[in-house]
């Protein structure tokens, strides 16, 4: 017996569920090796790995804080993918975000009422800034952008911790964290001694304007079909550099967003260790979701999840935080994997006697 | 102005340069081998990671240094196969296949050097690598020193690139490389099999990836951290399209690079110009972004399909 790829026609569309479920799955039961190599119980681990983080009504609320910059960089690189805009810069995109949003927020001249959605503004623009570049570098140069928005992570990373370093060091303490933003800067709080602050609010409903955005208007449809046949829209006459930098700048201001989040409604200042990655998180979010939109929101909680529950994870059964790592990745491949379903079909051959 | 000069050109800048060249020079030439062969490897970041993590560990527990290497080429194959796999077997896309490629080895290299170190509060560390003199060479003033006092690996990476030049310029397996890299249906109707002259040139690069990263636990640092390749990688990608994916040409890109990291180091140390010292650390990632001039084998990031055409 033998088998074959065949062409499927059409993708079924409860493929969108079943395939990053399977994934998921495929990926805890790999990755469960790994916590009895680390000595634990693997039914234990797990169960503090997911339960944790919904175990009380403050947890739930904290897997959504968290979820948040999840959601921006998860929605910033499914725009960016469906282009095949490979923007792997969501990471700098979102510390561009974080300065523009301290910088405004800490303006004493500025009226109060102005300053949150000044932040927003700003934040969005730096990041579709920082995004611009290599789109530009890209259409005028080719250049590849994997490269160059990898590149741009570095250096905006320098850019913040010679800022933190520099100008914006605490005179009195020394630390290395920017000046606390203005009081009245500070993103409402949503839900009364929580922190649910009004960027989660944001980042939900952004979900959805992102979906009705590329299915309705005309620009998000060109940006799908200049991803899955660029001749065939040169063709058509869709302007595809211009609806490359469109889909950049959309992307980065996205990522952007994250930035003013977590200024906004967390940290209130910016310090060094602002993302711990979200922007490469954003990759598997969006993968794992198959760049819809919608899709990125449960993917973004269920990492969530995944990166507060390995503290406690870690603290209850000795399993290493980095196992929440080893978790991005193997779903990274193993969505890539199960994507396969997507555009092929096995057949088997039965060879005749 | 002349004593900047004089502080910088000695002959230990020069002997520096060498030394932070060497890592770029393995893993740029195990990224060229992949490239040529169509197949862009991004994993090279995670596993120049993984390398240094396991090339310590085992250098740590059996004092060979040797062995360390073995184990940091090892990894590097295995995670390349992998990345082979995805892209050449199942011909997957290369970008995203290779960012999983680096987020898998990455994790993989952290989470196994907390299970066998845990948390200790002294960082681990190993013997490193010292520089062994070639005999008469080493005697002539200025290059002596700063070519011939080197580590045995550095004289490797010497070897490395001629080696590479050859294999891929002068030999028919070279050739069948470049060809798959170039055309692979043509390769395919002469009867070359083109994954696996793919998986081949993956699997040299996982090997050089691997060392390049052990390099700089066992030279540079002789202690693992989690920041010890710290983009390393993606500079290394950066530098073959500066070479225009020729052995040589990368090479010098790795020694300019050494070069402009050597001079930071300097005017960072001697205080001279008073700058934030981030803007020294960012000058490789700008300098790599003008690496813009494109001339990439045909068939790169394209898998194979044979009833595709």
């Amino acid at each position: 017996m033998a088998f074959r790829l065949e062409l499927r026609e059409k993708t079924p569309v409860w493929f969108n569920i079943v395939l990053p479920l399977s994934a998921v799955m495929a990926t805890l039961l790999l990755c469960s090796g790994l916590v009895a190599l680390a000595g634990a119980n693997v039914f234990h681990a797990y169960s503090e790995l997911f339960l944790s983080a919904v175990s009380s009504r403050f947890n739930l609320v904290e897997t959504f804080v968290k979820a948040t910059p999840l959601i921006f960089t998860g929605l910033a690189v499914a725009v960016a993918f469906r282009a095949k805009f490979w923007n792997i810069g969501a990471e700098g995109q979102l510390l561009a975000g974080a300065m523009a949003a301290a910088y405004i927020g800490g303006i004493e001249s500025l009226p109060s009422f102005s300053l949150v959605p000044l932040m927003i503004i700003a934040s969005a623009l730096a990041g579709a800034g920082w995004a611009m570049l290599p789109a530009i570098l890209r259409t005028r140069f080719k250049v590849d952008d994997v490269v160059t928005t990898l590149l741009l992570n570095f250096i905006m990373y320098y850019v913040m911790t010679a800022l933190l370093d520099g100008p914006w060091k605490d005179p009195l303490s020394g630390y290395p964290d920017s000046p606390d933003i203005r009081m009245d800067a500070e993103f409402p709080i949503l839900l009364h001694a929580t922190r649910l602050h009004l960027g989660v609010l944001l980042s939900l409903l952004a979900a959805p304007m992102v979906w009705w955005f590329l299915r309705r208007t005309t620009l998000g449809f060109s940006i799908s079909v200049v991803g899955e046949n660029p001749s065939a829209s040169a063709y058509a006459g869709i302007p595809i550099t211009r609806i490359l930098i469109y889909t950049a700048l959309i992307s980065g201001s996205l990522a952007g967003l994250a930035g003013a989040g977590e200024v906004g409604g967390l940290h209130f200042q910016v310090m060094s260790g602002i993302s711990p990655g979200y922007g490469y998180t954003g990759i598997v979010i969006a993968m794992l979701a198959r760049l819809n939109p919608i899709g990125v929101v449960p993917a973004a909680l269920f990492f969530a999840v995944v990166v507060t529950g390995a503290e406690s994870m870690s603290r209850a059964t000795g399993v290493p935080v980095f196992l929440a790592d080893v978790i991005q990745g193997t779903a990274l491949v193993t969505m890539l994997i199960a994507q396969l379903f997507t555009t092929y079909r096995i057949r088997t051959l039965t060879t005749q006697g | 102005m002349e004593e900047i000069i004089s502080q910088i050109f000695q002959v230990g800048f020069f002997t520096a340069i060498i030394r932070i060249a060497t890592p770029f020079v393995f893993a740029t030439i195990g990224e060229l081998f992949a490239e040529r062969s169509g197949v862009l490897n991004l994993g090279i970041e995670g596993i120049m990671m993984f390398g240094a993590m396991t090339g310590f560990s085992t250098a740590y527990f059996t004092s060979s240094l040797w062995l360390g290497i073995l184990a940091a080429m090892l990894t590097g194959m295995l995670m390349a196969a992998l990345m082979g796999f995805l892209t050449v077997s199942l011909g997957l896309s290369q970008h995203v296949s290779g960012i999983g490629i680096t987020m898998l080895s990455t994790g993989f290299a952290f989470f196994f050097y907390r299970i066998i170190f845990g948390q200790p509060s002294t960082l681990p560390n190993i013997k490193a690598f010292t520089p062994v003199g070639i005999p008469v060479l080493k005697d002539i003033p200025w290059i002596g020193p700063v070519l011939f006092e080197q580590t045995t690996l550095t004289y490797l990476a010497f070897a490395v690139v001629p080696l590479a030049a050859f294999l891929l310029y002068k030999t028919p397996w070279g050739l069948n490389l470049r060809t798959v890299g170039e055309n692979p249906h043509a390769a395919d109707s002469a009867g070359v099999s083109v994954s696996a002259m793919r998986y081949q040139g993956l699997i040299i690069s996982g090997a050089l990836m691997g060392i390049a990263g052990a390099y700089l636990v066992m030279v540079q640092f002789n202690a693992f951290t989690f920041g010890v390749i710290s983009g390393r990688g993606w500079i290394c990608i950066a530098l073959v399209v500066f070479g225009q994916w020729g052995p040589w040409k990368s090479a010098a890109g790795a020694l300019l690079f050494a070069m402009i990291d050597a001079l930071q180091l300097r005017l960072q140390a001697s205080s001279i110009i008073d700058l934030p010292y981030q803007i020294f650390l960012m000058m490789p990632f700008v300098r790599a972004m003008m690496a813009v001039e494109m001339r990439a084998p045909a068939a790169l990031l394209i898998p194979f399909r044979k009833e595709e055409r």
